[in-house]
């Protein structure tokens, strides 16, 4: 049974049937098609051999014999989780609009049903230009959602953000066809096995690193993130900086990495640096917010700088011939997934109690909230949950990728380490601090002495995201070990140099 | 005995949870009843564990509970480690623990927020009890944060008051400054020795001596020393050492009875008990120790000189937790770190007992806080009056009360000592038993002695609080006064902590203590022989004399010498300075890294830029489409021509 191409089809097919269901039964139509590709999820991850490398549940179709396409999809380690993730986000974003959204609900839900089969394409895809289409096909609706449903200023902010992401993945199409050109193939395992001499690695490492520095996105070409995210509707922006921006990392993963081996290790160091940058300068950044929505916009990026350095940080790890790197390494890049895993809960997370008080004040502004505890109580236990969890609290999600990211980092380098673990201070700073103005306090004014405790609906959908934050916080095993054969094949892979 | 451990977390985890989910339908009588139930359950299992461990030949409990991951050939795991250290932990925190719920039904008794606060109280100690059980850095870091987090929840507990949210926000990010360090500690203890298992870890660090790092290029810096140091600024941030104290006093904001648990017996001493956790690693760095005996040190004797200015009943003590701290922190320098964890023992008993006795004299007067507001106490709540007494005379180490015994050990210990900077350390604490008499008498005095000077109506309704309050106290009284003599003996010469503890030959300076050693009684008597007891003595006479004969004396100090007197009221300027160049010079950096970083060079600069630059072009580029077929058909032609130019000449 083709259980990916099930998946794909079954939310893009049942997202047109959402649109053609009429305003009363799309609610229940998506909740139906979201449960049912969650439920195809699991089949995959009971199904998964985690003893091995190779791709699984694969599936290949001859799609433009004339110029080497095919229509074929696989799940390895790293594609797996995120398979996951994207499909669980999904059954969250169908709650979090149940009630919300006014306007044309059906067109709403359909286009998330859409984008959430787009995206399990984009993590299933074997072909390259199979991947290429969806990476790019996911802009459409998300474009629509933002241009659609957002805010006042979301004509500024989906043009930016269609140009930005969509101007770095040209260079990627161009990178694709030449590696074509050269092997015969999309097929991207073709691709990692195709030598290549050293001026080329280095081009196409840019061309891969723009697309993807963008959409993950990596300082300086990040500032898109924060205006998409507060334009977005809620679970516009719970997707995309759940599954969205980790299309980035997987993309490093996926690519750059193991096609370009030798570029990467040498321009490790400006990834790095960039990481770093992420982590620090961003988190800065973030303090000096007052529109919670950017808040934790900026938050998510400092966050992905983990991902990044958890990544490129295995070539500084991997520097000294000691038997023992190749275990940390691993650790890092395997540290880089829990946390793109992890933030896609968390951030999701957060974006949806923001939503929560949003759809009840009509405000972002930080500046006019306080003392929120005093009438949602409930709401707040959740948000302080979250906002522990945001702040890398062991016993959450949050704290386990940070944790292993920073332990390989001081492989490579003390400073290394010391840089990345000002997240602790900064983390806790701008979220706690944000925390502590908007909940705590007494009642600042009428508005918040009239707003309401979470509803039925709204507990369970945030019940949902804490209880997947604390059992991974508690026990991260069983999302770690599906990955290990895979990552430990990339590792070796990626140190094989191709010259 | 694997059940009985990890019941003995589970049983105020289960009560923390239930309080906390469904404190609304238990209703308050049946929450605080599960809370003490599941407090009591550890409490016992505790001491099970304790006499089990006391048997002669009782082993060591080392186990995994369950893998948390494997991650590159690294295992983490979730398990327990209990020995005669852990064991006496265990009981501290549950005994006192368990005191304290008893109290809260007393205390919290009208507050909207009862089941919440047993929530909190009893998630605590499944924290601490997980901390001080961990056999891994990794879960130790799990306690060590959750403790901190519970502690951030209890310092805000009254979540309307702006001083206590300012005061959990603070508390929170000071502890993870500390927490900074903690981390690169334990990193460091991974890539260097391979593993996050204690036993493993303290197997493999005699081989890290005399392996350097270059942390600044150029310069190579002992790898144990480094990593010594890191973990040490971990304990700094927990248990307030100078300058990551500034978080203790104002924590002081919560409600009393976590001041009393959290803030004074158990979780401030998590670093203390870090370290001596940690003394395989920590005696093989020489500069490490020096590090901390001259921090305890400063922290010992300054905490305590501000302890004298301070008016609010629970500031006093809270300085003087800082100074008792850095008297354990003290010890652990002078690698006396029986004498650390015994002074942690006997201070847990008796600064409980006078915290909880502070809060007892708060409810009496109706939540007033400020000495000068007190005065004769003594007639209206007796209980309080002598049980405050036992816990003061504990405190200033007066001969037969336990905190003699465990602070003359201290102080005899650092005299011994001959480690770089013991001698400046000694000074220090002595000065300290000075000041600690003066400052513990001066607020006994001003509380319970002299005249009444509260207003009427609050006179008129002081009473002693009920027996839950009261009870508490008494049965913290007996362990403050006998606890001492009892257990000094088997604890600090008798081998007790075995293995759990290891001192290298030349730093044991308590094996030399011990030498001279021949019980209880004679100890006692020496103490007639050294400095400290005359000075404690003093101190407590100095009060005595300049609060109660003469009153006038304090003040006029306070004017003759008022440059000493404002930089103790400022306390050395931390708080002002923290205040305008961490959280100020933060929140600048911030807004300017925000503001020109993001805003004019990425997005004015870089982003639209581009885009206003592309218009640019596209200005002069749509001049060209002019919508004539001639000439585009031109443009064609040449456009040919130079195609087959290229082509022709490069043939």
């Amino acid at each position: 049974m083709p259980i990916l191409s099930i998946i794909i089809w079954l939310t893009i097919l049942g997202g047109f049937a959402v649109l053609f269901a009429g305003e009363e039964r799309c609610r229940g139509v998506s909740l139906f098609v979201a449960v049912l590709a969650f439920l195809a999820s699991l089949r995959l991850y009971f199904g998964f051999d985690s003893g091995t490398a190779d791709m699984q549940f694969v599936q290949q179709v001859p799609w433009l014999p004339a110029f080497d396409i095919n229509y074929s999809l696989g799940i390895d380690g790293i594609a797996l989780p995120l398979i996951m993730l994207t499909t669980f986000i999904n059954i969250i974003v169908v709650i979090s609009a149940w009630r919300v959204i006014e306007d044309n609900l059906p067109l709403y839900l359909a286009a998330f049903q859409i984008m959430t089969g787009l995206m399990v394409g984009v993590f299933a895809a074997t072909d390259a230009i199979l991947f290429y289409i969806f990476f790019e096909a996911t802009l459409l609706p998300m474009f629509l959602i933002i241009g659609l449903w957002g805010g006042p200023r979301r004509v500024y902010a989906t043009i930016k953000f269609f140009l930005y992401t969509f101007l770095g993945s040209v260079f990627m199409l161009v990178a694709l066809i030449y590696l074509h050109h050269g092997s015969g193939s999309f097929a991207i395992a073709d691709f990692h096995q195709m030598p290549l001499t050293s001026g080329a690695q280095t081009l196409i490492f840019f061309a891969f690193f723009i697309a993807f520095a963008v959409k993950i996105p990596m300082w300086p070409v990040h500032t898109w993130l924060p205006d998409a995210h507060v334009e977005a509707p809620t679970a516009g922006s719970a997707v995309l900086a759940a599954i969205m921006l980790k299309m980035g990392g997987y993309g490093f993963l996926r690519f750059s990495m193991p096609i370009v081996p030798d570029a990467s290790m040498q321009l490790s160091w400006l990834m790095i640096l960039l990481s770093l940058i992420a982590v620090v300068y961003i988190g800065f950044v973030a303090l000096a917010q007052s529109d919670m929505k950017k808040l934790i916009a900026y938050s998510s990026i400092s966050h992905m700088g983990f991902v990044t350095l958890g990544m490129f940080i295995m070539f500084g790890i991997m520097s000294d011939a000691e038997p023992e790197s190749v275990g940390i390494a691993q650790m890092g890049l395997e540290g880089a997934m829990v946390q793109m895993i992890s933030h896609g809960f968390i951030s999701a997370a957060m974006f949806l109690c923001v939503g929560v008080i949003y759809d009840r004040m009509h405000t972002r502004q930080i500046a006019d909230y306080g003392g929120v505890v005093n009438t949602m109580p409930v709401f707040a236990a959740f948000m302080v949950f979250f906002a522990m969890a945001n702040a890398g609290l062991p016993g959450t999600s949050g704290f386990v990728g940070e944790f292993m990211v920073i332990l390989a980092s001081f492989k490579a380098s003390f400073w290394f380490a010391f840089l990345a673990a000002t997240t602790l201070i900064l983390g806790a700073a701008y979220t706690l601090w944000m925390v502590k103005r908007v909940l705590f306090g007494e009642v600042a004014n009428e508005n918040v002495a009239a707003l309401t405790d979470v509803d039925n609906r709204e507990t369970i959908m945030l019940a949902l995201l804490a209880a997947m934050v604390l059992f991974f916080g508690l026990w991260p095993q069983p999302m770690v070990d599906v990955m290990h054969a895979t990552i430990e094949n990339l590792v070796q892979h990626v140190t094989t140099s191709k010259l | 005995m694997k059940l009985l451990y990890i019941l003995t977390p589970l049983a105020p985890l289960f009560g923390a949870i239930a309080c906390g989910f469904f404190g609304r339908k238990l209703g308050r009588t049946n929450s605080h009843r599960v809370a003490i139930a599941g407090v009591a359950v550890a409490f016992l299992f505790s001491l099970i564990a304790l006499i089990v461990q006391m048997g002669d030949d009782a082993k060591v409990f080392n186990e995994t509970i369950y893998t948390w991951m494997v991650s590159g050939g690294i295992k983490f795991e979730v398990g327990f480690l209990v020995d005669r250290l852990t064991v006496v932990m265990m009981t501290v925190v549950t005994s006192v623990s368990l005191m304290v719920h008893i109290y809260t039904i007393g205390y919290m008794h009208d507050d909207p927020g009862y089941q919440r606060f047993f929530s909190y109280i009893s998630l605590f100690t499944f924290a601490m009890l997980m901390l001080v059980m961990a056999n891994n850095f990794m879960q130790l870091f799990f306690g060590w944060e959750a403790v901190g987090l519970v502690s951030y929840l209890l310092i805000g507990f009254w979540y309307k008051k702006p001083t206590a949210i300012f005061a959990n926000l603070k508390a929170f990010l000071v502890n993870r400054v500390g927490d900074f360090g903690f981390l690169l500690g334990i990193a460091a203890v991974l890539v260097y020795m391979g593993s996050l298992n204690y036993t493993e870890v303290f197997a493999a660090a005699p081989a890290v001596v005399g392996q350097s790092m270059e942390v600044i290029p150029g310069v190579a810096w002992s790898v144990m020393t480094v990593t010594c140091i890191c973990l040490f600024i971990g304990a700094m941030g927990k248990s307030a050492q100078i300058p990551l104290h500034v978080w203790l006093p104002d924590s002081m904001e919560g409600p009393t009875p976590i001041s009393a648990l959290i803030h004074a017996a158990t979780m401030v001493t998590a670093g203390i008990f870090m370290v001596a956790r940690m003394s395989p690693l920590f005696e093989l760095s020489e500069t490490a120790l020096s590090f901390v005996l001259i921090i305890g040190s400063l922290t010992a004797l300054l905490m305590g000189l501000i302890g004298i200015v301070q008016n609010d009943i629970k500031r006093v003590v809270a300085y003087s937790t800082l100074s008792q701290l850095g008297y354990m922190t003290v010890a652990l320098g002078a690698s006396a770190y029986g004498a650390a964890i015994f002074h942690l023992m006997t201070h847990a008993f008796f600064k409980a007992l006078l915290f909880l006795a502070a809060g007892s004299v708060i409810i009496a007067l109706h939540h007033e806080q400020d000495i000068r507001k007190m005065g004769g106490l003594k007639k209206y709540m007796p209980v309080t009056y002598w049980t405050s007494l036992i816990g003061t005379l504990a405190l200033i180490g007066f001969p037969g009360f336990s905190g003699f015994f465990s602070k003359d050990a201290i102080i005899e210990a650092v005299h011994h000592s001959q480690i770089t900077g013991a001698s400046f350390a000694y000074v220090c604490v002595l000065l300290g038993v000075f000041i600690t008499a003066y400052y513990s008498f001066r607020m006994f005095f001003l509380v319970f002695h002299g005249e009444t000077r509260m207003d009427d109506h609050t006179r008129d309704h002081c009473h002693e609080p009920p027996r839950v309050v009261t009870v508490p106290l008494i049965l913290l009284a007996i362990p403050s006064v006998i606890l001492g003599a009892m257990t000094i003996g088997p604890m600090l010469f008798g081998g007790f902590f075995g293995d759990a503890i290891q001192v290298a030959p030349e730093h044991d300076v308590l094996a030399e203590l011990g030498a001279g050693y021949h019980g209880a009684f004679q100890f006692v008597l020496h103490g007639f022989k050294t400095p400290a007891l005359y000075l404690a003595l003093a101190g407590a006479v100095a009060a005595w004399f300049i609060h109660l004969q003469k009153p006038g004396i304090a003040t006029w100090f306070a004017e003759k010498f008022s440059v000493v007197h404002r930089i103790l009221d400022n306390k050395y300027g931390f708080d002002a300075f923290n205040e305008k160049v961490f959280a100020g010079g933060a929140r600048q950096v911030a807004d300017r890294l925000w503001k020109v970083g993001d805003v004019k060079l990425i997005d004015g600069l870089m982003v639209n830029g581009t885009a206003n630059g592309i218009g640019l072009i596209s200005n002069i580029v749509r001049t060209l489409q002019t919508g004539y077929l001639f000439h585009y058909a031109f443009a064609m032609i040449v456009g040919l021509l130079a195609l087959l130019s290229v082509f022709i000449f490069s043939a």
